[in-house]
């Protein structure tokens, strides 16, 4: 096989892992949209503060220690414990409950019924609010990540492919391992909607929120939870993008790869959101592979808009979306 | 309470009223927003050095100082708000921080007759005096230290790079494009073949960029990064097993923030440096008795003696040993600002010097003058050690080649002075 | 009991069908164009002009030209920071290619060119509506910001891919550049402030405004009744980017003199605008200038009182200015969805019905 080819194949396969990281930041979209018509824009922030607490806990860090130590005067920073990750993982999931709950019950509760872009609107304001907040609670420097998720190259599949092409594939393991989570945390989000009582009535409120209310559907209670597994998503993505580059800023910045992705798939599909992950990762990593060179590279940022863009004007409501009905 | 609340609402948007007796400088830091994890240590060590004269000399040659901190989240338009905010007060210097700012700022500050100082970042062309009077860049910029990268290439290979292939992995923006002309030109001189990869920001993605490393194999990489872009590139090169020691940062991606989330695999890479980068100085003696031990340090104290500290510190004495030459200059103590560019111009770090200041070897020793803003482009190579989780220096701070610089200094400061209509001068 | 109707008698069709209806609001209206052109000049100084005036005015235009899209087209654009940079390049590359010509018409031409622009990128808008569109907007954002850093020619082929603006004088007054004086740039800026706005009013009122508004509100019903809808929308992304246009070019030639694309035309731009539109009120023009005002004056205000007020460390003070800046948004969505233009709007029938409401 010529070079390049192998090397395209090569590109093709890493496209598809970076595509199901994608994926995992534009899931936590769809959840909120599809349940509330809420578009979240503080998604990303929220995969950020999730982290920062999931670091924060586990190192013992003292929550606001720098504001208790600029108003008190007083030295405090750590507690002083190394908990293990798990532990981590389920206090910062706890957390992010709390914050749904708050969310729901500070916020869009009193939201209900608005144009969708005054819910977004409401959605910025909590993202600049929980930017402050999580650098605040736990600081802004940059934090290291590790909850003992492998990382490098695969050497197996460089060696098998090695054998096969005498070109050895660059597989990172984190990406296996981020592929392997993200399957099945939609094949439980899938088994939870279909099969479970709340996952029921979660699709009933997002079909139609008066008819679910009418059969006894609790609207805030469905909202909560929806806010609680969007949180539980920001989580899994956070600590994925987090052990890649550390916690900081710019993590929070991983919401604009998520928005083509949401337009390709469609805001109201779970799948969509996943196939559309998948064809964002490979159209960009190959566009940068074969045209890149040609016109200057850097051309991942606008490449998977500019996709998106052409697919919707043929198709307008995304692969999967739902066909937008209008009635005059 | 309405009253008071209003008359707090007036007051801030009132600058304060200018006070005189005391030596003005201004610290505008970035302790937020994308870069802010290396901002914090930056600004904690510019701060810590003014107060720890302030504790223990008193000021500078006998007037106290005063440290107006501005926060600029690295946003150039906040930045103008802060130059803007604190320019009435007096103040000697402004060290912008940012490449956006430091732009936006020459104008104007040349304009006030205030004196700017960017240390390792900026306008490099700011090097030639003659026509950008009160800018200064000593001791190094990016220039020197894409030559002093390609001498490091040039040792390393016993003088020969000819036919090796150096990639650039840089920032997609003005900051990142800086030494892409000096290594073009350099690469003409010395035969190697350059590969640009651009990163746009953040940076946090770049599997594209690594992957073609992988499959291209240029025996070297240089890397112009900055914020995430430079934990993700380490964790990305460690990844595909690049050697480690072959990948060379500019001073800017080469601070333990950088280094430390790739864990142990990050041993080995290799950062520029102009200045020291680890804590056996004498002066973290007194830092730590005058300032962290009397709870009246910028931070929490944790960052004394990382990299980047070490850069806010050397910042700080930098601007302090140019006042105290603008006191002996003017023969007062309390100078004004065009005294202040004078000190800057009439500057010289001796060896001498640092020792007396606790600081011996700290940085290399440089003479500014009218004709020369920028130094004399002396920079080290450091190299980051997992192990014991400390950069060490390993070479010697060496000059750039200004056979190749000074032709690209003369022609972007001569733009600038046919744009602004100067004429050089030094009198 | 002064804000009334009463009394207050149109003889012609020009009279009845003016802006300002009401004797009250016409007087506050010549009033604040009085204090903003005769008396303001004269109290100004480097920092109110750079750090308050210079922003809140530039924004108030980008705010009015964002409006005019989405408050009353109905077409949400995440573009604007991209439109800007157009704008800015645009006037880069004109003065200095004709050094001769007045900083005006390089605005002016700046202006025409981003509304090409957004045209072209407005295309899609004829397919794809609401969400969907904001993101697909995007894509002009990311690669405008990409061209411009990408291609020399548009900067000059200077050494960092900085664009700086030249100084260029006015009837002999440097209005660019380092030399300005305080009073010259702002009165610069608010003469174009005034005649976007005055523009923009005119048109939302008049036949074009009134099938934009159609097309906003039902774009089916709007096309049944005979608003063509490809020449209403592109015709508002023209408009629109216009305005936007003429605010990056101000905003870059005026305000800030050097510029580096991705750093201040970036993503963060668009929302802010966006923001400030959503803050402020749709489809309202003092909507426009509430939100600029808003979130102009808001940070510097917090930042004052929180760093040399109250004496806060800086950094506590950016983020709590943070946490401030999106409880009040959020605040204000649950008090008043509609914006500062809803609130002025109640509080001008309040007035009118007072002091006796019943």
């Amino acid at each position: 096989m010529p070079d390049q080819l192998i090397y395209a194949i090569e590109v093709f396969f890493n496209g598809l892992m970076a595509g199901v990281l994608y994926a995992l930041v534009a899931l936590g979209f769809v959840l909120i949209y599809k349940a509330s018509g809420i578009f979240n824009y503080a998604q990303g922030v929220m995969a950020l503060f999730a982290a920062m607490t999931l670091v924060g806990v586990m190192e013992g860090q003292v929550p606001f220690a720098h504001l208790i130590n600029a108003v008190l005067g007083t030295k405090v920073h750590h507690f002083g414990w190394h908990l293990p990750a798990l532990v981590g993982i389920v206090s910062t999931v706890l957390v992010m409950v709390v914050l749904a709950w708050l969310v729901q019950r500070v916020i869009f509760k009193h939201l209900v019924g608005q144009e969708p872009i005054i819910l977004f609107m409401a959605t910025i304001g909590l993202a600049y609010f929980m930017e402050g907040l999580g650098d605040m609670m736990w600081g802004s420097e940059i934090k290291k990540l590790d909850v003992g998720l492998p990382q490098g190259i695969n050497l197996w599949i460089d060696e098998a492919t090695y054998n096969i092409f005498d070109y050895g594939f660059f597989i990172d393991n984190l990406d296996i391992v981020a592929t392997i989570i993200a399957i099945t945390l939609v094949g439980s989000l899938v088994i939870f909607a279909q099969y479970t009582k709340e996952g029921r009535a979660m699709r009933a409120v997002a079909d139609d929120h008066q008819a679910a209310l009418s059969v006894g559907v609790s609207l805030n209670f469905i909202w909560i939870m929806v806010w609680s597994v969007a949180g539980f998503v920001a989580l899994v993505a956070g600590i994925m993008w987090g052990t890649k580059s550390g916690v900081q800023f710019s993590l929070s910045l991983i919401a604009l790869k998520a928005l083509p992705v949401l337009m390709l798939g469609g805001f109201t599909s779970i799948p969509g959101a996943i196939v559309g992950g998948l064809i964002i990762g490979v159209g960009e990593k190959l566009f940068e592979f074969l045209v890149g060179p040609l016109i200057g590279g850097a051309t991942e940022n606008w490449f998977a808009y500019v996709l998106a863009l052409l697919l919707l004007v043929f198709r307008p409501q995304g692969l999967f979306g739902e066909k937008i009905i209008e009635r005059v | 309470m309405k009253k008071k609340l209003l008359s707090a609402v007036i007051a801030g948007f009132m600058a304060a009223t200018p006070v005189m007796a005391e030596l003005t400088f201004s610290a505008l830091s970035y302790r937020t927003g994308a870069y802010g994890n290396n901002g914090i240590p930056f600004a904690d060590g510019y701060l810590d050095y003014f107060t720890l004269l302030q504790e223990r000399d008193g000021g500078i040659g006998g007037e106290s100082i005063r440290v107006i901190e501005c926060e600029t989240a690295y946003n150039t338009e906040k930045g103008v708000e802060c130059y803007e905010a604190t320019k009435g007060e007096g103040v000697l210097s402004y060290s912008p921080l940012s490449t956006g700012i430091t732009y936006q700022l020459i104008p104007k500050a040349t304009a006030d007759g205030i004196a700017l100082h960017t240390m390792g970042y900026g306008r490099t062309s700011a090097k030639n005096g003659q026509i950008f009077r009160n800018v200064f860049n000593f001791p190094a910029n990016y220039w020197d230290g894409a030559s002093v990268g390609i001498k490091h290439l040039l040792d390393i290979n016993n003088g020969d790079i000819k036919g090796k292939k150096v990639a650039l992995v840089y920032h997609n923006s003005a900051y990142g494009k800086e030494p892409i002309r000096t290594l073009e030109e350099l690469s003409k001189k010395h035969g190697y073949e350059l590969m640009l990869l651009p990163v746009d920001h953040p940076g946090q993605e770049q599997k594209s960029q690594w992957l073609q490393i992988r499959r291209e194999k240029p025996d070297y990489v240089l890397m112009w990064g900055w914020g995430v872009m430079n934990p993700v590139a380490i964790q990305e090169a460690v990844n595909i097993r690049y050697p480690m020691e072959n990948f060379i940062g500019v001073w800017w991606s080469g601070s333990e923030n950088d280094v430390l989330p790739a864990g142990d695999k990050a041993t080995g890479y290799k950062a520029l440096a102009f200045h020291a980068v680890n804590s056996d100085f004498p002066i973290f003696d007194d830092i730590k008795k005058y300032v962290v031990d009397t709870g009246k340090a910028a931070g929490a104290g944790d960052q004394v003696g990382t990299v980047l500290y070490n850069r806010g510190m050397y910042n700080a004495m930098l601007i302090t040993e140019a006042a105290r030459k603008a006191q002996e200059i003017a023969g007062k103590s309390n100078i004004s600002q065009a005294d202040m560019i004078k000190g800057f111009e009439a500057l010289e770090m001796t060896d001498a010097r640092m020792e007396e200041l606790g600081l011996g070897g700290f940085g290399p020793s440089f003479s500014v003058s009218c004709e020369n803003h920028g130094g004399d482009g002396m920079v080290a190579v450091a190299q980051w050690d997992a192990g014991a989780a400390k950069w060490s220096i390993v070479s010697d701070f060496q000059a750039s080649d200004m056979s190749v610089i000074q032709p690209l200094i003369d022609e972007d400061s001569g733009a600038f002075a046919a744009e602004n209509n100067l004429s050089p001068n030094c009198s | 009991m002064f804000y009334r109707e009463a009394g207050d008698f149109s003889t012609t069709y020009r009279e009845d069908s003016q802006t300002f209806p009401i004797k009250f609001d016409r007087y506050r209206y010549y009033a604040v164009l009085i204090i903003a052109f005769a008396i303001i000049p004269f109290l100004l100084n480097d920092y109110w002009v750079n750090a308050i005036f210079l922003p809140f005015l530039i924004y108030s235009i980008a705010a009015i030209g964002l409006n005019i899209l989405t408050g009353y087209c109905g077409q949400v654009s995440l573009g604007t920071g991209g439109f800007m940079a157009v704008g800015a390049y645009a006037t880069y590359k004109l003065m200095t290619a004709f050094p001769e010509v007045s900083m005006v018409v390089h605005i002016l031409l700046a202006g025409g060119v981003t509304a090409f622009v957004g045209v072209l990128f407005g295309l899609p808008s004829l397919r794809i509506k609401g969400f969907y569109l904001a993101v697909a907007t995007l894509a002009a954002q990311f690669f405008l910001v990409w061209l411009f850093n990408r291609v020399p020619w548009f900067y000059n082929y200077s050494a960092s891919g900085q664009i700086n603006s030249p100084e260029r004088t006015l009837f002999g007054i440097p209005i660019t550049g380092a030399n300005t004086e305080p009073w010259a740039v702002y009165l610069f800026c608010l003469v174009f402030v005034t005649i976007s706005a005055v523009v923009a009013r005119n048109l939302t009122r008049g036949a074009m405004g009134r099938k934009w508004m159609a097309i906003r509100d039902m774009d089916i019903a709007a096309e049944i009744i005979g608003v063509n809808p490809l020449t209403a929308k592109l015709s508002a992304f023209a408009i629109s980017s216009f305005f936007v246009g003429v605010s990056g070019a101000l905003f870059f030639s005026v305000y800030l003199g050097a510029v580096e694309v991705g750093e201040v035309f970036g993503i963060n731009k668009s929302f802010l605008v966006l923001f400030m539109i959503i803050i402020g009120g749709l489809g309202s023009i003092f909507g426009s200038f509430a939100g600029a005002a808003f979130l102009v004056l808001l940070p510097v205000l917090l930042k004052n009182v929180l760093v040399t007020g109250l004496g806060w460390p800086t950094d506590l003070a950016a983020h709590l200015e943070f946490m401030i800046v999106g409880f009040l948004i959020i605040v204000f969505l649950i008090v008043e969805p509609h914006g500062i233009a809803q609130l002025w709007r109640v509080a001008k029938e309040k007035l009118r019905l007072w002091p006796f409401p019943h």
